[in-house]
């Protein structure tokens, strides 16, 4: 008994290590018939959450739309091709993403690499696309970096912004708000200890205490933290008319519900990633109208309604309302850079991208340093959709509702 | 002439950069990674059968260290720096709960993950008020590949020495029975504690070197609890108590999780639940004790024909 098991076990590993070596054949030019796209997704751990909500199903919407459209025409080869995928799992972990690029680019030698969900994973990323020469197309990481990491990766460009733009972009919006009447001094901020909570507070305390604002409160609070009772009782009785919270998604709910049990509705109502996702009015119920985020889309685009009508087509889900957009537009930026340099050519990608003007989902867009600086910084629940307040180059899709309405008291 | 072979192969592994591609030397750097963890994990767990779950605490506070280090310090005394903070820890740890027994440790060395984890993230973020760190060292692949490779032959050579030296033999007195160990006369918390350290030191050494690998460090990367429990299981498949054993587990569950991940990634999880569950009941021993037991088994076979 124990002889037969071992012996299968044994099988099973000879059949992996088998397979592990065939996988990586080589491709042929000549005897190609699709444009081969891969990519290592964060399918478990603790990046899954949001890569399945702002990056797979992206990447999923795009392969469809361009095979429906009959796949994209590399003239220089008098083809038109369709993508085929390769997808691996990098179980949020950086030295799996880092070893699934390599096997991407070497064994699977696909086309193009589509890089994963989050900040840190594509900084891990990074030196490994460069050294194989592939376009990474950030779409999901927020740094202050980026300009020296666009330097120092020539094929690297970084899709949405650092924690400068969006707290600096906060403080604006709330010092017209102070200076019309509507809100008081104070301000309130509460921000997870964690790589986007730290980045976005350190940027906004001082821009705050420029401003003139009160911190009547500013401090951290650790990852994971599921009770927010005394953060939310002490913040109420402080005064503050601005309550800011930099936080992640499971945080971002509960301090919604942990508010509106203990009825602190402050004038100004601000959270982190999470309050653009789709599912945050279905948990917050009612009381979604009016809370202010990090994000934001323009409702009065055509090009972005019919974004999500597509994607809620073939995903089942509405896409978030930050970084889906985004993401979107990244391959639709990847996708006319291929058609015109008409090969795929790597290099000549790459440099169709940092210096082309495309059309996309959320404009023209043409990047400045291999960045896209155009981006939607503050959002606000108005009438089911999160829509922008404030764009780093252009005036607000609308005007902010301050304040916002009183929550319905949960039942 | 053993020494020979082992110097032999150590000199063949060391070529293997120039002759295989990028993605075969990305396998070959996971495999001495974990093999090193496994060993160093076996060193000290093997013969006192303390189960730790501390790992990856140390581990991550090597990457941590080069990450905060490198920029100030020429990078041999950033590893020198790395194995200093790491056995000041051990030592800590080690005087306050190798005293502990059974499931006691077990937990309290998980627990130090996560309390190593909550204080270098409180240091960040009240101190320095950076969360991530950026590590831009010029090291390629092959550079990580070779220091790796080395620090895999002297955790090898510690653990000869260990089986052969007398505090390796106290320590399995140890791990039979305590209570037989001190009426020897064998103390027990400091040989204890010496192997913890040598082990722990090991540890933040394999951490502080994969760190350039990442660019970009934060607790939550560093301080993956998983990889704590995947050199447990890699050290029990090959068998503890061996000097090869931990590295022959980590070999083929390496390959196999990379199979995994590439061939099934919707049902990774699932498979890898149920091969675990397969590892402790078909080889609670380990491969290389489950061969042994087949070899006597036929040797019994050809007496008894």
């Amino acid at each position: 008994m124990t002889n037969l098991s071992r012996r299968t076990v044994m099988q099973g590993l000879g059949v992996g290590a088998m397979a592990t070596a065939l996988a990586g054949l080589p491709v042929f030019a000549q005897d190609r018939t699709a444009i081969r796209i891969g990519y290592a997704i964060s399918k478990t751990g603790a990046n899954a959450a949001g890569a399945g909500i702002t990056t797979t199903p992206n990447y999923l919407l795009w392969v469809d739309d361009v095979n429906k459209a009959g796949g994209i025409k590399l003239s220089k080869l008098g083809v038109t091709l369709p993508l085929e995928v390769t997808e691996y799992d990098d179980r949020s972990a950086a030295e799996e993403t880092v070893r699934a690029i390599e096997r991407l680019a070497t064994q699977d030698n696909v086309d193009l690499i589509l890089p994963t969900w989050g900040t840190g994973a594509n900084l891990a990323a990074g030196p490994t696309f460069d050294r194989f020469g592939y376009p990474q197309l950030a779409a999901t990481a927020v740094t202050d970096m980026a300009p020296q990491l666009a330097a120092r990766w020539k094929h690297s460009f970084w899709m949405l912004g650092g924690g400068h733009d969006y707290a600096n972009a906060l403080v604006e919006l709330l010092v017209k708000q102070r200076d019309a009447g509507t809100i008081n001094n104070k301000v309130a901020i509460a921000s997870v200890a964690d790589g986007f909570g730290i980045d976005l507070s350190k940027a906004a305390t001082p821009a705050f205490t420029e401003a003139g604002f009160e911190l009547v409160y500013d401090k951290t609070y650790p990852l994971g933290t599921s009770d927010f009772a005394p953060i939310i009782n002490e913040v109420s009785g402080l005064g503050a008319d601005t309550f800011v919270a930099f936080s992640y998604p499971p945080d971002t709910f509960a301090l919604t519900q942990q508010a509106v049990v203990a009825d602190f509705s402050p004038k100004v109502f601000y959270l982190g990633v999470g309050t653009a996702f789709p599912i945050y009015p279905g948990i917050a119920g009612p009381n979604h109208n009016g809370v202010m985020g990090v994000g934001g889309i323009d409702p009065d685009s055509e090009a972005v309604a019919a974004y999500f009508e597509r994607h809620i087509a073939l995903n089942g889900q509405a896409p978030d309302s930050w970084a889906s957009a985004i993401t979107y537009a990244s391959l639709e930026m990847l996708q006319q850079a291929i058609e015109r340099v008409g090969d795929i050519d790597r290099e000549a990608i790459s440099a169709e991208l940092s210096s082309g003007e495309f059309d996309t989902i959320i404009g023209k867009v043409k990047l400045v340093d291999n960045q896209l600086r155009s981006l939607w910084t503050v959002g606000q629940w108005q009438d089911g959709k999160f829509v922008g307040l404030a764009h780093t180059e252009r005036d607000g899709s609308r005007d902010p509702v301050v304040p916002k309405p009183d929550w319905v008291p949960a039942t | 002439m053993k020494l020979a072979a082992a110097l032999i192969a150590l000199l063949a592994l060391a070529f293997v950069p120039s002759l295989v591609g990028p993605y075969p030397l990305g396998l070959m750097i996971g495999i001495l990674g974990y093999g090193i963890l496994a060993t160093a994990w076996a060193l000290f767990s093997g013969p006192t059968r303390y189960i730790s779950l501390a790992t990856v605490a140390f581990f991550g506070l090597g990457a941590y260290t080069v990450a905060v280090l490198s920029e100030t310090l020429p990078y041999p005394l950033v590893l020198l720096a790395a194995a200093a903070i790491g056995l000041v820890v051990a030592l800590l740890v080690g005087l306050a709960t190798l005293r502990l027994a059974g499931i006691y440790f077990v937990i309290f060395t998980f627990g130090l993950t996560e309390l190593v984890r909550q204080l270098v993230t409180y240091y960040e973020v009240n101190v320095t008020r950076t969360l991530g760190r950026y590590v831009f060292l010029p090291f390629g692949p092959e550079h990580i590949y070779w220091q790796l490779l080395a620090l895999l032959a002297a955790t090898l050579a510690i653990a000869f020495w260990v089986r052969q030296s007398k505090i390796g033999l106290a320590l399995r007195v140890i791990g039979d029975d305590p209570v037989v160990a001190s009426h020897l006369g064998i103390r027990i918390t400091r040989a204890k504690l010496t192997l913890f350290s040598i082990s722990a030191v090991i540890m933040t050494l394999a951490g502080a070197i994969q760190a350039p690998r990442w660019t970009y460090i934060e607790p939550s990367i560093v301080f993956n609890p998983t990889t704590s429990f995947l050199v447990v299981i890699m050290a029990l498949l090959g068998g503890p108590n061996r000097l090869f054993g931990p590295l022959l587990g980590a070999i083929p569950l390496f390959l196999l999780f990379e199979w995994l991940s590439a061939n099934f990634p919707n049902h990774y999880s699932i498979i890898l639940g149920l091969l675990f569950i397969a590892i402790v009941f078909v080889l609670p021993n380990g491969v290389l004790a489950a061969v042994d037991s087949v070899r006597a088994r036929l040797t019994r076979k050809e007496a008894s024909a």
